[in-house]
């Protein structure tokens, strides 16, 4: 904190010193995290010194209050020149005139990873500094003691593969679960993380091909029947913990040997690595309709209120080095987004420990349905999910889904798509 | 008395003007502003403009309709049944979506049902979610209200006496009062844990035996758990006021009680609380009043859940409001939940008004 209040008071010296140069305000969602906000720091100390047009200064907000503190800026007129944002939430937030296009050249960006480009209605809004993925995590050992294939990109785990894992899991008497789906973040997760099972069965959040209009027979028909029936087996069967998990059980309990899998975020594997030395990070099983991974996290963006959109697009240029990308990578674990910046990363280099999840990333990873309304129906779907991980019925919690995502696009006069 | 507020006391107005000007803020404006855009469709984020739209919001909340069904029958009118020997009848949503034939029912889902004669009447409600949301309220505060007072009251009379160390005692019972509601909810996370405190504590009891359930993760066990927590947690509180109470009452009474020979019983019933009357009123009507508006608990401990078994009327305004971004919707459940704890208290005003 007191390095934050330091740079922002350097930051304000230079301003008023130097009157040529235009201030730029930022916001952050990292405060709290303090690796994240030394590199932030110093990309912004980078800059200002770099050239002396701009002089940007930072204010970080905990993550939990980051995306109100945005909302009650807007409505009242006071959004700062740059911000980032959580990359399935951009479409609302340029809908509504937070975020105005970036004007950044698209070769700027050509090399970067799918999902670090925050594109909507054909126009790139937002970039991210890294991508986040999610493995099917386990320990080789684990693998040879239940005698099970290790699956590969090529050749993932069909349905028949996951669930005799799971049962050979529950077998063994060995772990109170099979798998831990971390089921006690009832936050953002849950369409993260369980949106590419509904596409591996071959369903969806919406119908993007009604122009996100409806969700009738894509969240609610067969394919999606099929996965809600096989998602409340996972609790009926007690293979996974339920919504009730304890979330400390969800942070220890794969060290501990509680379950044998863990359906988990890169940015929670360092841990996982520091315990055991034989941690593997495999694919999603393939239900029948493709193997996929959600993409998209935080990205940088500039404000629909801004006077100097080319000064934000500077600095959030700027962000894009190799050495920056290599830096928050090593810093937090998360994706770096260039191979080249991946290439000088501790984990993702080459033949490092989680160079899988780069590929994981390049070849299964698939966006959040990219429309205005998904803060809302994302929310509707976290809630299908937990009812039906609660017992509740399968056909009526998804129909019951499908008319709230459809009211909601009423109400908001169709979110302007066509 | 109004001339006398309204024109000779120019100072004291003006010491009045920075406490009413923070309630104008922060409680009428507000207040104010809710009961406006209730009428409107007014979003958290949106460019659209805001329109007015008249009761629609209390329609969308409130609409309730009744449809009456006969079992499917086969080709030679037999009743269809399952396989556990049920009768079968017509999937709801056939009815209420794009049904003309039934255009009060759009929009509706299953509330709940029961069997009348050879069919099935079906409860259905616009907004399934909070007509549960206002049942668990109503039963929140049912039983916290008596419960939570009479605890306190207990409390306050094993505490309003002279023993060596009776401070302790009285620290000990306020202390729940004093630590943040949200990280008693955290602790008593852990406690209600399948394999947590509670569970640990009932099976070393009972050598075993017993093997609890997950207290919040069952539907039939959530909303107990957490009105038992949030009485833990406030009774020390409304202890406190009622030993004020105890202490307003002339020991003179008591004493002349004494003399007359009265029991503990007599004593209680005839001096203690008629003296407690009026601390009684307050203690019932507060207690009513922040038992409608449970929130804390049920955002850290359950999230409504399971199975909408702890949803709540101020739950569902916060998660209506910013969680879905209907702002307009949420000041609708604000609006109505201020006019049910107005009627209530209202009613409790006049059933514990004075006789004469």
């Amino acid at each position: 904190m007191t390095r934050l209040t330091a740079a922002s008071a350097l930051a304000m010296l230079w301003a008023t010193g130097a009157m040529a140069q235009t201030e730029l305000t930022m916001w952050y969602h990292g405060a709290g995290n303090q690796v994240e906000s030394e590199i932030v720091n110093r990309i912004i100390a980078d800059f200002n010194a770099s050239q002396s047009d701009w002089v940007v200064s930072i204010e970080s907000f905990p993550q939990n209050a980051y995306n109100d503190a945005v909302v009650a800026a807007a409505l009242a007129g006071d959004l700062p020149d740059i911000l980032d944002v959580d990359g399935p939430i951009m479409p609302n937030w340029a809908w509504a005139g937070y975020l105005q296009p970036l004007p950044i050249e698209p070769t700027r960006i050509e090399a970067f990873l799918p999902g670090t480009k925050g594109v909507w209605n054909d126009q790139l809004y937002s970039v991210g500094l890294w991508d986040a993925a999610v493995a099917l995590i386990t320990r080789q050992s684990t693998l040879d003691a239940l005698g099970l294939r290790t699956p590969t990109l090529e050749e993932p785990w069909t349905q028949e593969e996951f669930m005799g894992a799971m049962e050979a899991a529950k077998a063994s008497g060995d772990y109170e679960y099979a798998i831990d789906l971390g089921m006690s973040d009832q936050s953002e997760w849950y369409p993260y993380a369980f949106l590419p099972f509904l596409w591996s069965f071959g369903g969806d959040l919406i119908d993007a091909e009604s122009g996100y209009q409806t969700a009738e027979g894509v969240l609610n028909g067969e394919a999606a029947l099929a996965f809600g029936e096989w998602w409340q087996g996972m609790f009926t069967e007690g293979y996974a913990p339920g919504p009730s998990q304890d979330p400390a059980d969800h942070a220890s309990g794969f060290q501990e040997g509680q379950y044998a899998f863990t359906w988990n975020g890169n940015w929670l594997a360092l841990p996982f690595l520091e315990a055991f030395d034989d941690v593997v990070f495999l694919p999603a099983p393939d239900f029948g309709n493709g193997n996929f991974i959600g993409a998209a996290s935080w990205q940088f963006a500039v404000s629909g209120t801004t006077e100097h959109p080319e000064g934000g697009a500077a600095f959030i240029e700027f962000a894009l080095k190799d050495e920056y990308l290599r830096d928050f990578s090593n810093g937090i674990g998360l994706i770096p987004p260039t191979p080249t910046a991946a290439a000088m990363t501790e984990n993702y280099a080459e033949g490092g420990p989680m160079a899988v999840f780069y590929d994981l990333s390049e070849d299964q990873a698939r966006l959040r349905p990219v429309f205005p309304g998904y803060p809302v129906a994302a929310k509707v779907f976290a809630k299908a999910l937990t009812d039906i991980a609660n017992g509740a019925d399968v056909a009526d919690s998804l129909d019951t889904a499908v008319d709230e995502i459809e009211a909601d696009v009423q109400s908001n006069q169709g979110y302007g798509q066509q | 008395m109004a001339s006398r507020l309204s024109t000779s006391n120019r100072a004291g107005w003006l010491m009045a003007l920075p406490g009413f000007g923070l309630i104008v803020l922060f409680v009428i404006l507000p207040f104010v502003l809710a009961f406006a855009l209730s009428f409107t469709n007014q979003r958290l984020v949106s460019p659209n403009p805001t329109e007015w739209v008249g009761l629609s919001n209390y329609r969308a909340l409130l609409g309730v309709g009744v449809l009456h069904l006969e079992p499917e029958r086969d080709d030679a009118g037999n009743v269809v049944t399952d396989e556990n020997g049920a009768p079968e009848y017509p999937r709801l949503r056939s009815f209420t979506r794009n049904n003309p034939d039934y255009p009060h029912l759009a929009g509706m889902s299953e509330w709940f049902f029961f069997d009348r004669g050879e069919g099935r009447t079906y409860v259905l409600a616009s907004d399934v979610v909070f007509m549960r949301a206002i049942v668990n309220t109503l039963i929140f505060v049912a039983v916290v209200a008596p419960v939570q007072a009479g605890l306190a009251l207990v409390l306050a009379l094993l505490i309003n006496q002279r023993l060596r160390g009776i401070n302790l005692f009285r620290a000990i019972y306020f202390m729940p009062v004093v630590v943040s509601i949200v990280v008693v909810s955290l602790l008593w996370r852990f406690i209600y844990a399948e394999e947590g405190l509670l569970n640990n504590l009932l099976a070393s009891l009972t050598f075993g035996a017993f093997d609890g359930p997950d207290w919040l993760g069952n539907p039939r066990t959530a909303l107990g758990s957490v009105i038992a927590m949030s009485v833990w947690q406030a009774v020390g509180f409304h202890m406190v006021i009622w030993l004020s109470g105890l202490q307003t009452i002339s020991p003179t009474l008591y004493e002349a009680g004494a003399i007359e020979g009265a029991s503990r019983w007599q004593t209680f019933r005839y001096i203690t609380w008629p003296g407690l009357r009026n601390t009684a009123v307050l203690i019932l009507i507060v207690i009513t009043m922040q038992a409608f508006a449970l929130f804390a608990q049920i955002d850290v401990m359950t999230n409504g859940g399971p199975l909408d078994s702890t949803q709540t009327i101020v739950f569902q305004a916060v998660e209506r409001g910013y969680g879905r971004q209907d702002i307009s919707s949420g000041s609708t459940i604000s609006v109505f939940l201020f006019v049910l704890v107005l009627s209530i208290s209202l009613l409790q005003r006049w059933l514990t008004r004075e006789r004469r």
